[in-house]
C-alpha cells in the first residue's frame, strides 16, 4: 500500500465486482434455464429466476439421454471426454518427457534434426490441416475409437520444449555424480530427473487436461457413432436439431456438465495452474 | 549441459514414440496438404490431375477468400483489443487490492477452462433475438438486434463470446506483470507527487509493454486458430459470409464443399501464417531474454 485513497479502493472493488458479474452472467442464465421445462423457452424472455423442473431435467440428461438427437446419456459422454483428456494429457507428458530426455542427455546422430522435426508441429495445429489428417486417421482405421480421439493430438512441441528447458537448467554435476555412483541412464531418469521435474509435470498436466477435455473439431470429425461422442462436441449436435424442437433446458444442463470438470481442475489447482501457465508461455 | 550418457540405441528408443506420432499425424498430413494443393480432384476422389498453381491462383481471384481474410482480421483485432483492455483494467484494479485478491482472481480466471464452443452457445442464447435477455433488453433500449440477419450483429456476438473466454488468460499475465514491477519505483514516483493515474501512464504502462506485446501475439493466434468452436457452434460463418474466418473456410470448403484442392491450398497458406507467427513469437522471446 503506497497511499491511502479510500475512493480509489472503492472504485477498484466495484470494477472487479462488475467484471465478475459480467463474467458469471452466462453461467447464471444457464443454471436457471436448466431448472425450467422445455416448453418455457421460445415464448418471451429466457427465464432469469429458478423454476421447479430441475430434478426432471437433470435426471433425464444424466441418466437416460442427453436429448436433441443425442441418444447416449451425459455420463457416457463424460466418460469419453475423460478418456480423451487423460489420454492426451498422460500421452503428451510421457512422450515429451522421454524425448526431451533423449535430446538433452544423449548425443546421437541427427539429434538436432529430430528436435526440429518435433518443433515443426508447433506450426501445424489440427485446425490448419484438418482434411489430410482425417484421411490419414481413416486409412489407419481409427475413426470412432478412443485411440483415434487421443493419439493424433499427442505429439507436442510445447511440452518437449518445456521439459528440455527444465532439463538444461539442471547442473551437470548431477549427472556426473549419478554416473560416479554407478547409476545408468534409466536409473538416473527415475530416481533423480523425475522427482526434480514433479512440479513442472503437475502444472503441465492441468493445462493439458483442459486442452484435451475442450477438444472440439477433432472429435466432431472422427466420431459418427454416438457411443464415442465427447461432451463438448455433442453440444454442436444438440443445437443443430430443427429450430423449434431445441430443448434449451437439457442443452444448458449438458453445457454446465461439460464445463464443470475443467473449471473444477482450474479452481482446485489454482496455484499450480497459474504458475504453470505464466511460466510455460514465457 | 555438457555431461551426457554414452549410449547408442537408448536415445533412439526414447525419442521414437514422439517422432512416430509427429511423422504419422503431423508431417504426413502436412505433406499431403502441400501435394494436394497442386492437384485438382473430383468430388468422389476417383481421378485427379496436376494443375500446378491453379488452386492458388483461383483462391487469389476469389472475392470470398479476400472477404474471409478481412473477416479474420476484423475478428482477431476486435478480440485482441477488447480482451487486452478489459483484462488490463481488471488486473490494475486487482493489483491495488491487498485483501481478497485471491478471491477476485479465482472468480475471474475460471472461464479459461470453458471450451470455446460452449462459450459460443452460452452467449448465443443470451443474444437470441426472440428470447435472449440481452437481445430483449437491447430492443427495449431501441436497438435492433438480429444476428440471424445482420452480419455486424453476428460478428459482435462471436467477438464477445471469444473475448469472454480469453479475458482470464490476459488477466493472469497482466497481474503477473504488474506484480513484477518493483515497488520502489512506484513509491519513488508517489513521493515525487505523482498520482495513481500519472504513475500508471508514466511507469506501469511502459514497463508492462513487453507483456502486452506478448499477449497481443497470443490473442491473435487464439483468434485465428482456436476460435473454430465459437464460430461453428453459433453462426457457422453466417449470415452470408460475415463471420467466416479463414480456419472455418478451410473446414467448410474441404468437408462440406468437397473442394479438396482449394481447401488444401488454403491449408498451405495458413501453415505459412502460423510459421510467421511462430517466428515473431520467438524473436520476441529472444529479445526479452536480453533484458
Amino acid at each position: 500500500m503506497i497511499e491511502n485513497r479510500p475512493w480509489l479502493t472503492f472504485i477498484s472493488h466495484s470494477v472487479l465486482i462488475l467484471g465478475i458479474i459480467a463474467v458469471a452472467l452466462p453461467i447464471w442464465v444457464a443454471i436457471v434455464a436448466s431448472t425450467h421445462p422445455a416448453e418455457a423457452f421460445g415464448q418471451g424472455s429466457v427465464p432469469l429466476w429458478f423454476g421447479n423442473y430441475a430434478t426432471e431435467t437433470w435426471q433425464t440428461v444424466l441418466f437416460s439421454a442427453a436429448g436433441n438427437g443425442v441418444d447416449v446419456p451425459v455420463w457416457q459422454m463424460m466418460f469419453n471426454s475423460l478418456v480423451m483428456a487423460l489420454g492426451i494429457a498422460f500421452g503428451k507428458i510421457v512422450i515429451s518427457l522421454i524425448s526431451a530426455y533423449a535430446i538433452v542427455f544423449f548425443r546421437f546422430p541427427f539429434r538436432s534434426l529430430c528436435f526440429w522435426l518435433i518443433f515443426m508441429t508447433l506450426m501445424l495445429p489440427v485446425e490448419v490441416r484438418i482434411l489430410p489428417t482425417y484421411e490419414v486417421v481413416a486409412k489407419l482405421n481409427l475413426l470412432n475409437s478412443y485411440t483415434g480421439l487421443a493419439l493424433p493430438l499427442i505429439a507436442s512441441a510445447t511440452a518437449t520444449f518445456l521439459f528440455r528447458q527444465a532439463f538444461m537448467a539442471m547442473p551437470g554435476e548431477l549427472v556426473e555424480a549419478a554416473r560416479m555412483d554407478g547409476a545408468g541412464p534409466i536409473r538416473f531418469f527415475f530416481d533423480i530427473l523425475l522427482p526434480l521435474t514433479r512440479t513442472n509435470i503437475a502444472a503441465l498436466f492441468v493445462i493439458l487436461f483442459i486442452y484435451g477435455w475442450n477438444q472440439y473439431l477433432w472429435p466432431l470429425l472422427i466420431t459418427t457413432d454416438d457411443a464415442y461422442y465427447t461432451l463438448v462436441m455433442s453440444i454442436k449436435r444438440m443445437v443443430s436439431v430443427a429450430d423449434g424442437a431445441i430443448e434449451w433446458n437439457s442443452i444448458m444442463a449438458t453445457t454446465i456438465l461439460a464445463m464443470l470438470p475443467p473449471v473444477a481442475v482450474v479452481i482446485g489447482m489454482q496455484k499450480i495452474f497459474v504458475k504453470g501457465l505464466v511460466d510455460s508461455e514465457k | 549441459m555438457t555431461v551426457t550418457f554414452p549410449h547408442k540405441t537408448l536415445p533412439w528408443l526414447l525419442i521414437a514414440p514422439q517422432l512416430l506420432v509427429t511423422l504419422i499425424f503431423f508431417l504426413w498430413p502436412a505433406g499431403q496438404a502441400i501435394e494436394q494443393a497442386f492437384y485438382q480432384e473430383d468430388a468422389f476422389g476417383l481421378s485427379r490431375e496436376f494443375v500446378a498453381l491453379e488452386n492458388f491462383i483461383e483462391l487469389l481471384q476469389d472475392p470470398y477468400y479476400y472477404n474471409s481474410i478481412g473477416v479474420t482480421l476484423v475478428f482477431s483485432m476486435a478480440v485482441a483489443v477488447s480482451g487486452l483492455s478489459i483484462a488490463l483494467v481488471l488486473a490494475t484494479m486487482a493489483d491495488r487490492i491487498i485483501r481478497g485478491q485471491m478471491v477476485y482472481q479465482t472468480l475471474l480466471i475460471w472461464p479459461y477452462a470453458v471450451a470455446p464452443a460452449l462459450a459460443g452457445v452460452l452467449w448465443w442464447i443470451l443474444f437470441d433475438p426472440a428470447q435472449g435477455p440481452i437481445a430483449l433488453w437491447l430492443e427495449y433500449m431501441g436497438i435492433e438486434w438480429d444476428h440471424f440477419v445482420n452480419g455486424g450483429d453476428a460478428m459482435i456476438l462471436v467477438v464477445i463470446a471469444a473475448t469472454w473466454k480469453q479475458i482470464s488468460y490476459n488477466f493472469l499475465f497482466f497481474l503477473a506483470g504488474l506484480q513484477a514491477i518493483p515497488r520502489s519505483l512506484i513509491e519513488a514516483a508517489a513521493i515525487d507527487g505523482a498520482g495513481p493515474v500519472r504513475r500508471f501512464w508514466d511507469i506501469v504502462f511502459p514497463l508492462l509493454s513487453p507483456t502486452a506485446f506478448f499477449l497481443l501475439v497470443m490473442n491473435i493466434v487464439y483468434a485465428f486458430f482456436e476460435t473454430f468452436g465459437v464460430i461453428d457452434a453459433t453462426t457457422a460463418g453466417g449470415p452470408g459470409q460475415s463471420t467466416k474466418i479463414l480456419v472455418y473456410k478451410v473446414y467448410e470448403d474441404g468437408f462440406v464443399g468437397l473442394d479438396l484442392g482449394g481447401s488444401a491450398a488454403q491449408s498451405v497458406i495458413l501453415m505459412m501464417i502460423v510459421g510467421l507467427m511462430t517466428v515473431v513469437q520467438f524473436r520476441f522471446i529472444e529479445r526479452k531474454v536480453q533484458y
